[in-house]
């Protein structure tokens, strides 16, 4: 099957001469080549084969440790060595047995070592590309630093490189080929210093905010520093993913901390309010909390860039909930979809709608001095201003798209 | 004319070290330690006074030493070595009360060094990523250590209301480790198979004690007054921690490392507190700003560093001081 696999492609790309297979031996499909062949190879002079087996066997009685040895020490020896080693079988026993026992299993397969090595650098160049060697001891290097704990954190827990390597790299064929990511108003996006991304939150699952994280990274090439709900780090696995992948809580400190950090800043204030509103209430947006992220904006002087996600909304339709059990559980909502429960795991798998990401213009602070960010009627106005951009925003894309998973 | 060092716990190894290394210097000219048992091991120039800081005596001995500093460190964090945690309470919230009580009689006393913890700050899921100075916990501690500690830190606010003329200096020092520290922290490192708190992953901070030595050196002679985070910098989580050591861990829901923690400390192979087991699933960081500006103090090891030297010395002697309580 193998070797089908090999000559069928060579059969398409090669035009070959009727009337011949190739080189001798080669091309027949079968993997032994044929005794016509095996004589016309120059090298695989091996007449005298019936006397071997009486050759191999004082050697097939020694110790497997001393034989294991020899083989290791012949299968270094270029093939011209081995040759003339064979030819005097009488002389030197202990080079005969050496001989019997690993030339002729390779007389069998007929694979030279140097086929090996090169199917081997074949493999790797094909998984890692042409400049294999540095790439696979990239990995072996990450491999061990992980294994070691030989990386690094910052102060929030972020750990960037399981970040970019693993949840970056297993967002994207997700975001590329299931919801099929556009990405509008990248500009917006500063390519330094400290920012507040301000996005309307919905479908249920977070995976507006995963989406968001990758589209910066992927387009902006910055990291997305989400502020978490409480209930993110109360949560056992979720919490630990939360802080590697670079989150923190939704509190004043923090958001102040990394802003004046300079970083880039992601927050949802809609919540769970937002998140876990019914389909029918899909892209009206929700109160936006106290408007605690616009006084931290106003008192690190950061622009505010409003982002409207069109698409999350439909990936799970919020028809039901179990207030009830959701209380039991400590959770703001237990969803119930067209599909989930009622088709269990294949229920979990969200719907392919198609997502646009629209950063809009930022909404710039620094106008406004520190002390103003206790003025509460300023703070309203600026949250007002926020959400109305992203509200019209959401109406704009909506009428532009064509169709839910166009 | 330097000044005079009233050093309480020295019994306590980190005590006694740290009067041994006040004595060395050229700034202070008498380090007299204070405890209800004798040090273990050589104190050097240090002179000792058995004195129980929970009775007035302690005020006699400040009087009648000229005492102008004072370093309070004998605010124990284990049940365990005190003898049952009623014991453990006295010793730390009525021993520290005393102790104030007498530095507010005294009129010799300028200074006050008080060794607080960042435990003060608890841990839970609703923490900012790095506490400052000026925030408090977000739940108050019910029991154990951590109220101990927010009881003396409220004690010693008070003092330093009544008596401004004092400079009390608070120091909130991380989680202190190193070759020679046993502490609960360090016990559990030293375990042969570390329980981990599954889906967790804490992010902790350390303070070398050479650095708890410096810089309460650097606090009993320079005399800043205010309250200071002092830690390492940079963080380690759990599980890197776990991994540079090198020792196999497993992790179990909460509730079953909190049993394993109790059974540990019926069996007293571990101190295991509660307030640990909420350190080791949510962790802490605290921001320490204001140690370099106001305090004027640069650990010299940072948090890896600290950890780093604490493995060199539990893979150059792997016994040594394991299961201890």
């Amino acid at each position: 099957m193998a070797d089908d696999a090999r000559t069928e492609p060579a059969r398409d790309a090669v035009v070959i001469p009727i009337g011949t297979g190739g080189r001798p031996g080669r091309g027949t499909g079968r993997a032994r080549p044929s005794s016509a062949a095996r004589d016309l190879a120059p090298s695989s002079a091996r007449p005298p084969a019936a006397k071997k087996p009486a050759a191999r066997k004082p050697a097939a009685r020694k110790p497997a440790a001393k034989k294991a040895a020899a083989k290791k020490a012949t299968a270094r020896k270029p093939p011209a060595e081995e040759a003339s080693a064979s030819q005097q079988p009488v002389e030197q026993p202990v080079a005969a047995d050496r001989e019997a026992t690993t030339t002729q299993p390779r007389a069998d397969s007929g694979i030279p070592i140097g086929d090996w090595i090169a199917a081997c650098q074949g493999a790797a160049r094909e998984v890692f590309g042409d400049d294999w060697e540095r790439r696979l001891a990239e990995l072996l290097a990450f491999v061990r630093r992980r294994l070691e704990g030989g990386y690094e954190v910052d102060d929030y827990g972020f750990d960037r490189e399981l970040t970019e390597r693993f949840f970056m790299t297993a967002l994207r064929p997700i975001a590329e080929k299931w919801f099929r990511l556009e990405v509008r108003g990248l500009e917006n996006i500063p390519a330094d210093g400290g920012a507040l991304v301000v996005s309307n939150h919905s479908g249920t699952v977070p995976l507006d905010g995963l989406m968001t994280m990758l589209a910066v990274h992927d387009h902006a090439h910055r990291f997305l520093r989400p502020l978490g709900a409480d209930l993110v780090f109360k949560l056992p696995i979720v919490s630990s993913l939360a802080r590697k992948g670079g989150a923190t809580l939704a509190c004043v400190e923090d958001a102040e901390r990394m802003l004046s950090g300079g970083e880039l800043v992601g927050v949802w204030p809609e919540g769970f309010k937002g998140i876990g509103k019914p389909f029918s209430e899909r892209y009206k947006l929700q109160r936006f909390g106290r408007g605690g992220f616009v006084s931290a904006a106003l008192r690190t002087g950061v622009p505010i860039i409003p982002l409207s996600v069109v698409g999350a909304e439909e990936i799970y339709p919020l028809v039901g909930n179990v207030p009830s059990l959701a209380r039991l559980l400590g959770v703001p909502y237990i969803p119930i979809t067209p599909f989930f429960p009622w088709l269990g795991p294949l229920g979990m798998v969200p719907l392919p709608s198609k997502w646009i990401l629209e950063f809009g213009e930022p909404i710039r602070t620094d106008a406004y001095d520190a002390a103003e960010a206790e003025d509460p009627m300023l703070v309203f106005n600026v949250t007002d201003q926020v959400r109305e951009t992203i509200q019209h925003t959401l109406f704009d894309l909506l009428r532009d798209r064509n169709g839910v998973f166009g | 004319m330097g000044r005079v060092v009233l050093v309480t716990g020295i019994s306590r190894d980190i005590g006694r070290r740290f009067a041994r290394a006040a004595a060395g210097d050229p700034s202070i000219e008498r380090v007299i330690g204070v405890d209800v048992v004798p040090p273990r091991g050589d104190i050097g120039d240090v002179s000792f006074v058995r004195a129980d800081i929970r009775n007035p005596v302690i005020a006699k001995v400040i009087a009648k030493e000229d005492v102008d500093t004072v370093v309070h460190m004998s605010v124990i964090a284990t049940p365990g070595s005190a003898g049952g945690r009623g014991t453990m309470k006295e010793l730390n919230v009525i021993g520290s009360m005393q102790l104030l009580a007498a530095c507010q009689k005294s009129r010799t006393v300028e200074r006050i060094v008080v060794k607080s913890t960042t435990t003060v700050y608890g841990s839970g899921p609703r923490d900012p990523a790095m506490f400052t100075e000026d925030m408090g916990p977000k739940r108050m501690p019910s029991a154990g250590y951590a109220k101990d500690v927010y009881e003396i830190e409220g004690y010693v606010r008070g003092f330093a209301r009544r008596r401004p003329d004092v400079d009390v200096t608070m120091i909130r020092a991380a989680n202190v480790i190193g070759p020679h520290v046993s502490s609960p922290l360090t016990n559990y490192f030293r375990l042969p198979v570390i329980p981990r708190v599954l889906g967790f992953d804490p992010r902790l901070q350390f303070l070398h004690e050479d650095d708890l030595m410096g810089v309460l050196r650097h606090a009993a002679t320079n005399g800043v007054p205010g309250t200071f985070n002092v830690a390492g910098d940079g963080l380690l989580t759990l599980s890197q921690a776990v991994r540079r050591l090198g020792t196999p861990s497993v992790a179990m829901p909460r509730f079953a490392v909190g049993r394993l923690g109790a059974t540990m400390r019926q069996a007293r192979l571990s101190d295991f507190s509660p307030e640990q087991l909420g350190f080791l699933t949510y962790g802490r960081g605290v921001d320490t700003t204001r140690m370099r500006t106001v305090l004027g103090f640069e650990p010299t090891y940072s948090t890896a560093e600290a950890y780093a030297d604490f493995c060199r010395s539990l893979t150059a002697a792997p016994l040594q001081g394991a299961g201890r309580g």
